[in-house]
């Protein structure tokens, strides 16, 4: 089975298993007593952020080890988690304001972990220009391993200056995103699609980590004759 | 002063070969003329050997390092809003030669290479010939003891070329190594005490001149470059 | 650790008498801060919002702008006659090169923003007399922060086409807690407030600092080599 199919397979399941996750958060869990069914998107909202980070974690660390070692596949691994953390951040940020518009009474505020995740949108969005930008496959691969080690070290500085500025200002919401300890069964539904949305990341990296094996692949046959490059 | 051993480097993640086991030594004294076709790999084993390209494979050493090295690229290196003077003051400066001594080996290196008239000019009025010799000014500044030049004859008129040789003659005779990188085998033959054809990243030959003319040596390189089909000018170019 | 610093400033040296020798990055930059100013004069409603509220942020948003404009300057006049491959041939360490262009920018920006404020203090009668002090501490700290990343991103996008655009897009993220902590500070300093209530931001822009120069001397040779 190749690379693709393998992550085909995996990003099935995944889909397979977040429909169950929903089968369950729409019948088997209790409607949250102050947020009515609206909540119920917390169990796709919260999930995504985590994917979201955990992409950029891991864009910094392919970055880091590619600079340490200088092996393509790091570079093609951040490059993928690249990709699907814009997908995942795009997911968080359509869904927080479907959820934020009955609940706070408005689509959009400027709370620390909102931001933070617009950022990161932004990051991955910076990051994906700058390799569409670079065309020789050695000055790419470094320059975006130095934009994404940067953008892993900015993330606390943004939550640490986006909840200092929170901090001293008035709340405008009464409610908080997320209920300090959630009954036992929303729990399990959450940790379920936390785990979900987890597996849902490997299978998309491996299928575009496939992609750009089959682009590296389709430029070489097309490589013209006596191009100039001088790195 | 010189060696290098097993150079190899691709680009484009190894679809275009720039060397291909290179190896060669060079003692003080010492002309190494390479001659090959356009994209045959030379700028890259001269970028290589100036540390500019870490390469795939292989080792290079200079003695004296970095600050050894006097390197004449395809292009001047100077800043055009900097006058001549100024410019090889700040490569001086760079190149860690004392502050006392700046000012004179300017002035010293401009008389050689014929642009002391011009030394108060600002690069950019310069005509191109006077930017390539304030170029060559720029890379002897100093007094390296390994030359690397690729393609110096380039822009340069005919009396000026017959300088520039006899520039190098001088310096070969002061004990500097020179290599020198070129698509024609019209120039640079008589100043070349190793001749070195190369051709799609290899050396296909790499030898002592010897007592060969030439007239000899341009021969030998058609038939180096006619042989293995394809003929010269083909191959997959990285030299632009 | 001399020989580095020496190197950088042979650097830097060099390019500001390029730059005041040619005086159109600087002039630009310089019209540049005193438009937006007076830009923002006309884009806000002086009855209903007090100038002394907004003033930090136009303060600020001016200088930050500004500053974004004019670091592009630094490796592009390198690409000139490809100086910058000379460059990377000599013996200069790549650290001086990264710490050069860094203090060459500093010092541009320096001089945009010592034209600025004033220009500021005049045209929206903002009272910086008893604060001038804490004031150029709080602008110094947060400049060098976005300063050091936007040198080592500017070496980044050289190449690229819109280098430009390409430059604001990647560092405006950067930009936000550098802004955020300069404005809140500002603010407290204009309101009267004693400096210790903003202890926390000036710990967040010397972490920002401190954080970012090291990391990026230590990441600028990855952008320069082969």
């Amino acid at each position: 089975m190749t690379l693709a199919q393998r992550g085909g397979w995996i990003t099935g399941i995944g889909l397979a298993l977040l429909a169950a996750v929903y089968v369950r958060a729409l019948a088997f869990t209790p409607v949250e007593r102050f947020q009515g069914p609206a909540q119920k998107i917390f169990y796709l909202h919260v999930p995504a952020a985590w994917s979201a980070m955990l992409s950029m974690g891991l864009v910094g660390l392919g970055s880091i080890l590619y600079l340490l070692v200088r092996d393509a596949r790091f570079d093609r691994f951040a490059a993928a988690s690249a990709e699907v953390g814009t997908a995942f951040s795009l997911v968080m940020l359509t869904t927080g304001p479907i959820w934020a518009k009955p609940i706070w009474g408005t689509w959009w505020t400027w709370d620390a972990r909102l931001t933070l995740t617009l950022f990161l949108f932004f990051l991955f969005i910076g990051y994906l220009l700058l390799r569409g930008a670079v065309t020789e496959p050695g000055l790419r691969a470094r320059y975006s391993a130095v934009l994404g080690i940067c953008g892993l070290v900015l993330l606390p500085f943004i939550h640490l200056s986006v909840y200092l500025f929170r901090t001293l200002h008035p709340q405008p919401i009464v409610l908080k995103p997320s209920a300090p300890s959630l009954p036992g069964s929303m729990l399990v539904t959450l940790l379920a699609s936390f785990a979900v949305f987890t597996l849902l990341y490997v299978g998309f990296v491996m299928q575009r980590y496939a992609v750009s094996l089959l682009r590296e692949a389709r430029a070489g046959e097309g490589e013209g004759e006596g191009e100039g490059d001088h790195a | 002063m010189l060696s290098a051993e097993g150079l190899r480097h691709a680009f484009r993640g190894g679809r275009v070969v720039a060397l291909d086991d290179v190896s060669f030594s060079l003692a003080a004294g010492q002309t190494l003329t390479i001659f090959g076709p356009n994209g045959a790999g030379k700028t890259t084993l001269l970028k290589v050997l100036a540390g500019l390209i870490r390469p795939d494979a292989g080792r290079v050493t200079v003695a004296g390092g970095r600050g050894a090295i006097g390197w004449i690229g395809h292009h001047s290196h100077l800043y055009g809003h900097l006058t001549v003077r100024e410019n090889l003051l700040f490569w001086a400066s760079l190149y860690g030669v004392p502050p006392s001594a700046r000012g004179v080996n300017a002035a010293a290196t401009m008389r050689r290479v014929g642009v002391a008239d011009w030394a108060n000019q600002p690069v950019w009025s310069l005509s191109r010939g006077l930017v390539q010799r304030a170029a060559i000014a720029r890379a002897l500044i100093h007094d390296p003891r390994v030359l690397l030049l690729d393609e110096p004859f380039t822009g340069l008129d005919l009396k000026a070329a017959a300088a520039l040789r006899a520039l190098l003659g001088e310096l070969r005779g002061a004990g500097r190594s020179v290599v020198l990188a070129t698509h024609n085998v019209d120039e640079g033959v008589e100043l070349a005490s190793v001749v070195a054809f190369q051709r799609r990243g290899r050396f296909v030959q790499l030898a002592p001149r010897g007592g060969r003319s030439a007239a000899q040596i341009a021969e030998q390189y058609r038939r180096a470059m006619a042989e293995e089909g394809g003929g010269a000018g083909g191959g997959r170019g990285v030299d632009g | 650790m001399a020989d580095l610093l020496r190197q950088a400033w042979t650097v830097a040296r060099k390019d500001l008498v390029l730059e005041f020798r040619t005086r159109t990055a600087i002039v630009s930059a310089l019209v540049f801060t005193a438009l937006v100013l007076t830009v923002f004069n006309f884009g806000r409603d002086p009855t209903a919002v007090p100038t002394i509220d907004l003033a930090p942020t136009i303060l600020w948003v001016t200088f930050t702008f500004a500053a974004m404009l004019t670091l592009n300057r630094a490796f592009q006049l390198e690409l000139e006659n490809q100086a910058l491959e000379g460059l990377l041939v000599s013996p200069l360490n790549r650290t001086s090169l990264y710490w050069g262009k860094l203090i060459a920018n500093l010092m541009f920006v320096a001089l945009v923003e010592s034209v600025g404020l004033p220009l500021f203090v005049l045209f929206f009668d903002v009272p910086v007399g008893r604060v001038l002090l804490p004031l150029v501490g709080v602008i110094a700290l947060a400049t060098l922060g976005f300063v050091a990343v936007g040198t080592l991103f500017s070496a980044l996008v050289m190449r690229t086409r819109f280098a430009e655009l390409l430059l604001v897009v990647l560092l405006l993220p950067f930009l936000v807690p550098p802004l955020i902590g300069a404005v809140q500070v500002t603010a407290l300093l204009l309101g009267g407030r004693p400096l210790s209530e903003a202890a926390g931001w000036l710990r967040l822009l010397a972490a920002y600092d401190i954080g970012f120069v090291s990391l990026a001397s230590l990441l600028f040779r990855f952008t320069v080599d082969e």
